[in-house]
């Protein structure tokens, strides 16, 4: 097994599955970099009610294609319904923040759930429908890299590069926007352009991620990493590398573990490992790490004792 | 032998001994020590950041502190505060909460009422007489979200009076109110104070604090000077306080 | 087979755990809302799946009170989880429930994809959209099982564990209705009233993982999510007075899930297809949708407050 892993993690275990191990590296990568600045921006939550929001829209589009007579598996198709209900989904999130008195958290959850639960009942529909054969939609809630079609790879890497290259467009604007919006105003920039780039960033990193992460854990690619970062460096761009390499070499080892145990899903691993790498800076990361703190703490206490 | 006749201590309401406080390990409040006898008025004073909340809210027990003594009327605060009312920050608190204004000056009277005991006609009838005492009674049935910021600010001290405490410690209580509300409130302040009660409040704006207050703290961080305003109040000592500002209103 | 028999049998015991589940969440989930921790039940919800296949793997016992006792040990390690990872790395709230919760759920599908606890039952499925419409009365045979000693033994053992939980979350809430509104309102104040804020704000989180424990087999995480949400922010909407919030948001939950349940067999039957849908699913989408209602007419939907 550990030869296996091994090839998997040198591109070496056939092309079809370097190429989903490089999709989900640069999913990663764009994830955690898109990330640090959601994460900044307060935000980590709202992404995780775009990525439960998007299930009625898969479901939609897989009822509609299948009708049309065609494949209701294609992932373009199902991304693009995904995307269309996780937009309503955000546009219901707004309303119920600018409109109501709801605070933000309330609104979230309510949208998460509500629209999350349309998704079951549409998911049961289609179950019902299609007689034995199974839609194969159940790899979009916890993800699975298992039989992945080679197009799709390439949807997932290519869209990976892409984000990347328009977050490395706007990060100016957006660490501006998620530091101080009324000066970065002042300076002269969109806020509300920037905020609206950084939804549809992270948007598109929840749709990139849905078929190797899962909607469920999806919203850890995006955050886990952000604060993995944080904790080392308190410099914008810093934690934006830092979060898109831990990303990467998550999304990478995650995918390779998971093409060598079929049965092992690619979502939880790549959660796993993140989280790791958390643990671990939580504890020994210099300045803010717990062991750096305690230490800290105790020379205060004693200076001010003595 | 004779004993040594003790030296006669005026009593103190509360006594801070060498409170720490710190956030993550960057001390806020450092080692301050203070006083504030009985029947006196103080008013807490220092530059923005200068740990006075901190200081106040650490003296209660709110927020964690890495060292120090703080007592009440001769005992260890916790023990002492039935005799305490706390007045926050007005926006320390969601004012969207639903919940009437006479509901938040009953909440004064838990000490009283406990779990589960009724709130009988004399305790509705003293809630009531708490908001006559700020001029608000006619709005004890209005939503507390409806309020102005000073007729929240006078509802906030109303559930204080209801606690019938002898030690009011006030978070900024002039902080965004109008002239009216400030004077209603000084007002009542200072009947406190006549009762024999001890007030301390964090006070900002420094043309008033001859007139309010009897005592002065002035801090950053760790205490500057401590005593009665005419000798505490001045300029090279507020100077030192909050750097090196013009403060040609205060006496030298 | 009658229509009453078929009711009794098939949709009432899901109904009536529905209901019970929907209680159960709704009230506690109006202080959590007025907490501003109403994402809490959404990580409550997902470390109830770790909880319980910990608790399987290390007991090798699926006993209800075994698996109580593990979902109730994860939700209090999640609670210790977030705020350890709120302060060292000064994160909102909401992210360090994101990071805490994917962690936890993502270990308890590991778990349970690389152990044998699959046996028992437990599968990832059954813990999003739970099983409402499995539990059913098979001993019914009409209205006249519901006063037949016999027959009421064989409900499913869902509905007394649900009936008990949700009886003790609501007692224990009107217990302590008064400190906890102080204490929820203004802590500061209620700390220095003699009020155990902290012990009160640690039973609150606790009440709400045993409503989220209690409510997981039957309905499962969604649902739970749904009810600790969404009616007490549509009572939110409708009222300023608390105890009126309280009760609207138990009279909404009630309704969405009976009218869920109900519609999620029925409804598709009416319209000509001869299926059922996830009942739990509809619950929470109806659910959704009286929050949406609330949002567009209802008559304190607004702000109010100028300041602050």
């Amino acid at each position: 097994m550990t030869d296996a892993l091994l090839h998997a993690l040198l591109f070496q275990g056939g092309y079809n599955a370097a190429l989903v191990s490089l999709g989900a590296a640069l999913l990663g990568l764009a994830a955690g970099a898109v990330g640090a600045f959601t994460t900044l921006r307060r935000r980590a939550l709202t992404s995780d009610a775009m990525a439960h929001a998007t299930l009625p829209g898969i479901g939609l589009a897989f009822l509609v294609m299948a009708a049309a007579g065609g494949d209701g598996r294609n992932l373009i198709g199902l991304l693009i319904g995904a995307g269309l209900s996780a937009a309503l989904g955000l546009f219901w999130l707004q309303r119920l923040t600018d409109r109501t008195r709801l605070t933000e958290d309330a609104a979230t959850g309510a949208i998460l759930s509500s629209f999350y639960g349309a998704g079951i009942v549409i998911l049961t529909v289609i179950q019902n429908l299609s007689l034995g054969r199974p839609a194969g939609l159940e790899g979009f809630l916890l993800g699975s890299t298992a039989g992945m079609l080679m197009s799709d790879a390439l949807l997932i890497a290519g869209g990976g590069a892409v984000i990347l290259a328009l977050l490395v467009i706007l990060r100016r604007a957006l660490a501006m926007t998620a530091f101080d919006p009324s000066h970065a105003r002042m300076m002269g920039v969109n806020t509300r352009a920037a905020d609206m780039a950084l939804l549809l960033l992270t948007l598109a990193c929840v749709l990139l991620g849905l078929r190797v992460v899962g909607l469920i854990m999806i919203v850890a690619l995006l955050i886990t990493p952000a604060l993995t970062a944080r904790l080392w460096s308190d410099r914008v761009g810093v934690v934006a590398l830092m979060a898109g390499a831990i990303g990467a070499v998550a999304g990478h080892l995650g995918a390779a573990l998971s093409l060598v145990l079929p049965d092992l899903p690619t979502g939880p691993a790549i959660v796993l490992i993140t989280f790791a790498a958390f643990l671990l800076s939580a504890l020994f990361a210099p300045g803010r790490g717990l062991i750096a703190r305690a230490l800290a703490r105790a020379r205060l206490s004693t200076s001010v004792r003595t | 032998m004779v004993s040594p006749t003790p030296i006669p201590m005026p009593e103190t309401a509360l006594t801070i001994t060498g409170l720490t406080v710190a956030y993550g390990s960057v001390p806020v409040v450092a080692t301050v020590s203070a006083r504030f006898p009985k029947g006196s008025m103080t008013a807490v004073i220092g530059p923005n950041g200068a740990g006075k909340s901190t200081l106040l809210k650490a003296a209660l027990g709110l927020i964690p502190a890495v060292t120090g003594d703080v007592r009440a009327f001769g005992q260890p605060v916790a023990k002492a505060m039935p005799r305490i009312a706390y007045v926050p920050q007005r926006a320390a608190v969601d004012w969207e909460f639903p919940a009437r204004v006479i509901d938040v000056v009953q909440m004064g009277l838990y000490r009283k009422t406990g779990l589960l005991r009724r709130m009988t006609p004399g305790l509705k009838a003293q809630a009531m007489a708490c908001l006559t005492r700020l001029g608000m009674q006619d709005f004890a049935d209005r939503q507390i979200g409806a309020l102005s910021g000073g007729q929240q600010q006078r509802v906030f001290l109303a559930r204080a009076l209801a606690q019938e405490a002898d030690l009011m410690i006030l978070d900024e209580p002039f902080a965004g109110v109008d002239a009216a509300t400030e004077s209603t409130i000084i007002s009542v302040l200072h009947g406190l104070r006549s009762e024999g009660k001890t007030v301390i409040a964090v006070h900002h704006d420094l043309s008033t604090v001859p007139a309010y207050f009897d005592r002065v703290l002035l801090m950053n961080r760790r205490v500057i000077a401590e005593g009665a305003t005419q000798s505490t109040f001045r300029r090279t000592l507020v100077a030192e306080a909050y750097g090196n500002t013009l403060l040609t209103a205060i006496p030298a | 087979m009658t229509f009453g028999a078929e009711f009794v049998a098939l949709t009432l015991p899901p109904m009536v755990i529905a209901v019970l589940a929907a209680l159960g969440c709704a009230a506690p989930g109006n202080f959590l809302l007025l907490r501003g921790q109403s994402m809490l039940g959404d990580a409550m919800s997902h470390v109830v799946l770790p909880g319980i296949v910990a608790a399987f793997l290390l007991t090798g016992s699926a006993a209800q009170p075994i698996m109580l006792a593990g979902a109730l040990a994860a939700a209090t390690l999640s609670s210790l989880m977030i705020e350890a990872i709120r302060r060292t790395t000064n994160a909102d709230p909401g992210a360090a429930m994101g990071v805490t919760f994917t962690a936890m759920f993502a270990a308890g599908v590991l778990l349970l994809e690389t152990s044998g606890a699959g046996a028992v039952h437990l599968d990832v499925e059954h813990a999003l959209y739970g099983n409402l419409e499995g539990l059913i009365w098979l001993d019914a045979t009409g209205w006249a099982s519901l006063a037949d000693p016999a027959a009421l033994a064989t409900l499913p053992p869902e509905l007394p564990a649900l009936a008990l939980a949700t009886t003790l979350i609501l007692v224990t809430l009107a217990l302590v209705w008064r400190p906890l509104t102080i204490a929820t309102f203004d802590e500061g104040f209620a700390a220095t009233s003699g009020i155990p804020t902290r012990w009160l704000s640690a039973g609150l989180t606790g009440l709400t993982a045993l409503a989220a424990v209690a409510a997981f087999s039957a309905v499962g995480s969604i649902l739970t999510i749904a009810m600790l949400i969404c009616p007490p922010a549509t009572a939110r909407l409708l009222t300023d007075s608390l105890p009126r919030q309280m009760t609207l948001s138990l009279l909404i939950a009630a309704a969405a899930a009976a009218l869920g349940t109900i519609a999620a067999g029925y409804l598709p039957l009416a319209l000509g297809v001869s299926f059922s849908v996830s009942a739990a699913g509809s619950i929470a989408t109806l659910s959704g949708l009286f929050l949406a209602l609330a949002a567009t007419f209802g008559p304190r939907r607004h702000r109010r407050s100028a300041a602050a």
